[in-house]
């Protein structure tokens, strides 16, 4: 057999505003490609004949809701798949009404890489700029702006170009963005979306698919500091067994780094030190394991150890707080005011936390921070917070490790997840108590 | 691995080994459902992976419709003993004799009965998580499914109000009452369960492969003769080389001819594949809406 490359996942979201044309795009990039069955195009024919006049509407390949056909409209997020020679994608289509922007922050918030489309007629809008802000905030790496609709502004260069100063007068500020491309294109006729069209001579850039099949997705994951958060601790009772009567190892997955047999580390928040043993796994042990790996790591002392507990490399400390700064999109219609009090999940840890105080509000008008402290966060509102936790969190600035660094609050009573989290980095890392332990 | 690259099944892996110590660790009474398809049995050798070399910390639950193909209730059971697995059985069957599940006069589908059956079967252990192997492109209501997806006191999915689920933290958190469906597949094709099958080497019921059946042509399908479903006066019994591609009643899968003898094999023909997996379900072709429909009541 000869070796193939490994296959990767590229995964990424889509966003802008009502109508942009985001299903359809997605309906096309799946048509074009040839990842349509049959069935799923008889489908869409069956409901063309019955709703659509005899037109087919691509984008009820992804509203899968009886609402979302009802409407017209897309509610949740839908996730789609398809696979071309060179890479598998997994595509979040995510809603575009301002009231569903918390589901746009659900796709976006494992994505390698966002689509903002922008009606070509309409040009850059408010909901534009809190969609690249997202994608920005959420520390995506690679973002899209697709023009969408240029039939309907004649193929214009310099309406396109137009555009693209209006992007690249605030881009800069969001400076996380390090990649960004402008495409022109037509997604209900399919210009520039899998071929490259005719229509656009004046564009030399690829067509959206040939883009997303090549772009370098240096991994998302960190590598450079040892993150183990404590899952599940493994411990078989069987005390006859021969080889498993005394065995305990950690389960979880690695967020950030590579970890090896022998190597020192450090568990936090106890500061407790042992080395490891074994990386176990059910297809044998490892001599390394790296993020995002799910493994089991055995330990060479008898340490008192638990899930929410965080083994960490000593050469790479996180931070370790209960007084916490972070920013927060807020995600619920009751209002976010000072003071109140919700669980927070952090890795595996759930503790309880409290909002100490509102410092800034952003502004969508604008992008930018309001100076007065807001007295409360509204529903998809974006500011920053600080908090107080009832245990101290092991984390690492959002920027460093989107593992890490991200937190949920939950409203209890309801447990309604009401705000995603990115933390601040630390002000100061870990210190470790007995400077003669340090390495 | 010298290059710290995982290949898209490693990923997926590792994801949904991920999810499985989060129901393990989060939730006190969770239960897998199994049924002997290949999704739960990819879902099971990932509980093997998760947990081993400890027991599984939950039981395998299926609910027997009484309409199964009986090589998938063999190899259910075969499946759980090798793996020293508790399984619990609940029957639609007896669901209907103590008046849990009610048919409407004529039904023989036993596809919406299976919906109480499952919801009593919860109440009856007490489960407050049924990790299930659907996956997101099997269909478009499934495609809006969260990995954490909430059900409420009478088991129902509200698909306008779900919880936003943010990077690798999932919302566990329940109310009395209340369960958890969990689907650690979620972002799992039918490419890549059956490329998982041919890396883990892992056995799966006959009926996945060729065999000759006989069969009646109902509704654009071939479906299986059977006591359960005896032709009609003006149809004819054809002998045909099929094969199931997805497992649902014996009297509502549509069986596809196929040479396909190996995992290999069929592989090769899902890649040059021109209708979905579903496709071949009569169940999911009642309506544009079926599956969210049954969804949102408490089905799988």
């Amino acid at each position: 057999m000869t070796p193939t490359p490994p296959i990767d996942i590229l995964r990424f979201n889509t966003c802008g505003s009502v109508d942009d044309g985001k299903s359809t795009l997605i309906g096309r990039l799946l048509y074009d490609s040839k990842s349509l069955m049959e069935d799923q195009i008889e489908a869409l024919e069956r409901s063309a004949d019955i709703t659509g006049g005899g037109q087919i509407n691509l984008a009820n390949l992804t509203d899968g809701l009886r609402a979302e056909r009802e409407q017209g409209i897309t509610i949740d997020v839908a996730y789609r798949y398809f696979a071309t020679p060179r890479r598998r994608f997994i595509i979040a289509d995510t809603p575009g009404h301002v009231q569903y922007t918390r589901n746009m922050v659900t796709g976006a918030s494992t994505a390698n890489l966002a689509i903002v489309l922008v009606d070509a007629r309409k040009g850059v809008v408010e909901q534009t700029r809190r969609h690249i802000f997202l994608a920005a905030l959420l520390g995506i790496p690679h973002l899209v702006i697709a023009v969408n609709k240029m039939d309907l502004v004649g193929w214009s260069e310099d309406r396109f170009q137009e555009i693209r100063a209006d992007c690249e007068a605030f881009l800069p500020r969001l400076d996380v963005l390090r990649d960004v491309k402008f495409i022109p294109l037509c997604a209900q006729d399919g210009d520039n979306v899998v071929t490259p069209s005719t229509r656009t001579p004046w564009y030399q850039g690829p067509a959206l698919l040939g883009h997303l099949e090549t772009v370098h997705i240096a991994s998302d994951y960190n590598l450079s500091a040892f993150r183990f958060p404590v899952q599940w601790v493994n411990r078989p009772a069987r005390p006859d067994h021969p080889v498993w009567h005394d065995f305990r190892g950690f389960s979880g997955q690695i967020a950030g780094g590579i970890v090896k047999v022998g190597q020192p580390l450090l568990l936090l928040p106890s500061g407790l030190r042992s080395t490891v043993r074994e990386i176990w796994t059910y297809d044998g042990a490892l001599p390394e394991a790296f993020c995002p790996q799910s493994v089991t790591l055995r330990i060479e002392d008898e340490i008192d150890c638990s899930r929410g507990d965080v083994w960490v490399s000593p050469d790479a400390l996180p931070g370790c707080a209960t007084d916490l700064e972070a920013r927060l999109v807020w995600m619920h219609p009751k209002p976010l005011t000072p003071g109140r009090k919700f669980h927070l999940k952090h890795t595996t840890t759930l503790c309880r936390a409290v909002v100490t105080a509102l410092e800034n509000r952003v502004n969508f008008a604008d992008l930018d921070v309001e100076p007065d402290p807001p007295a409360q966060l509204g529903l998809n509102d974006i500011g920053r917070v600080r908090l107080k936790t009832t245990r101290p969190l092991v984390f690492d600035g959002y920027r460093s490790n989107r593992l890490t660094g991200s937190f949920i609050l939950i409203e209890e009573g309801s447990n309604h997840t009401v705000a995603a989290g990115l933390l601040e980095p630390p002000r100061e890392l870990y210190k470790p108590e007995f400077e003669d332990f340090a390495i | 691995m010298s290059n710290y690259h995982l290949d898209h099944l490693d990923h997926l892996e590792s994801e949904a080994i991920y999810v499985l110590r989060e129901v393990a660790a989060e939730f006190e009474r969770p239960a897998l459902l199994f049924s002997g398809g290949k999704d739960s049995i990819c879902l099971l050798r990932l509980a093997e992976k998760a947990f081993r070399p400890s027991d599984l910390p939950l039981p395998l639950l299926n609910v027997d419709t009484g309409h199964h193909f009986p090589e998938l209730n063999e190899f259910r059971d075969r499946r759980a003993t090798e793996l020293g697995a508790r399984l619990i059985v609940r029957k639609v069957e007896d669901a209907i004799a103590a008046g849990i599940a009610v048919p409407v006069p004529g039904e023989i589908s036993r596809n919406r009965l299976q919906i109480p059956t499952l919801l009593a079967a919860l109440e009856e252990f007490r489960f407050d998580c049924a990790i299930g192997g659907a996956r997101r492109d099997e269909e478009k209501a499934r495609a809006k499914e969260r990995f954490f997806s909430f059900r409420d006191a009478f088991g129902q999915w509200d698909p306008k109000n779900q919880r936003p689920e943010l990077w690798n933290l999932y919302n566990a958190r329940l109310n009395p009452g209340e369960h958890m469906r969990v689907f650690p597949l979620s972002n799992w094709t039918e490419m890549d369960v059956w490329e998982y099958i041919d890396r883990e080497r892992l056995d799966v019921p006959s009926i996945y492969f060729s065999h000759r059946r006989s069969c009646v042509r109902r509704h654009g399908q071939w479906l299986p003769v059977t006591p359960l479903l005896p032709p009609r006066d003006a149809e004819t019994v054809r002998e045909l080389v099929v094969r199931v591609r997805t497992i649902g009643d014996i009297i509502s899968t549509g069986l596809v001819e196929s040479p396909a003898n190996t995992v290999t094999d069929i592989i090769t023909e899902i890649a040059a594949a021109r209708v979905t997996e579903r496709g071949s379900r009569a169940d999911d072709r009642t309506s544009e809406a079926a599956m969210e429909d049954r969804k949102k009541q408490g089905y799988f």
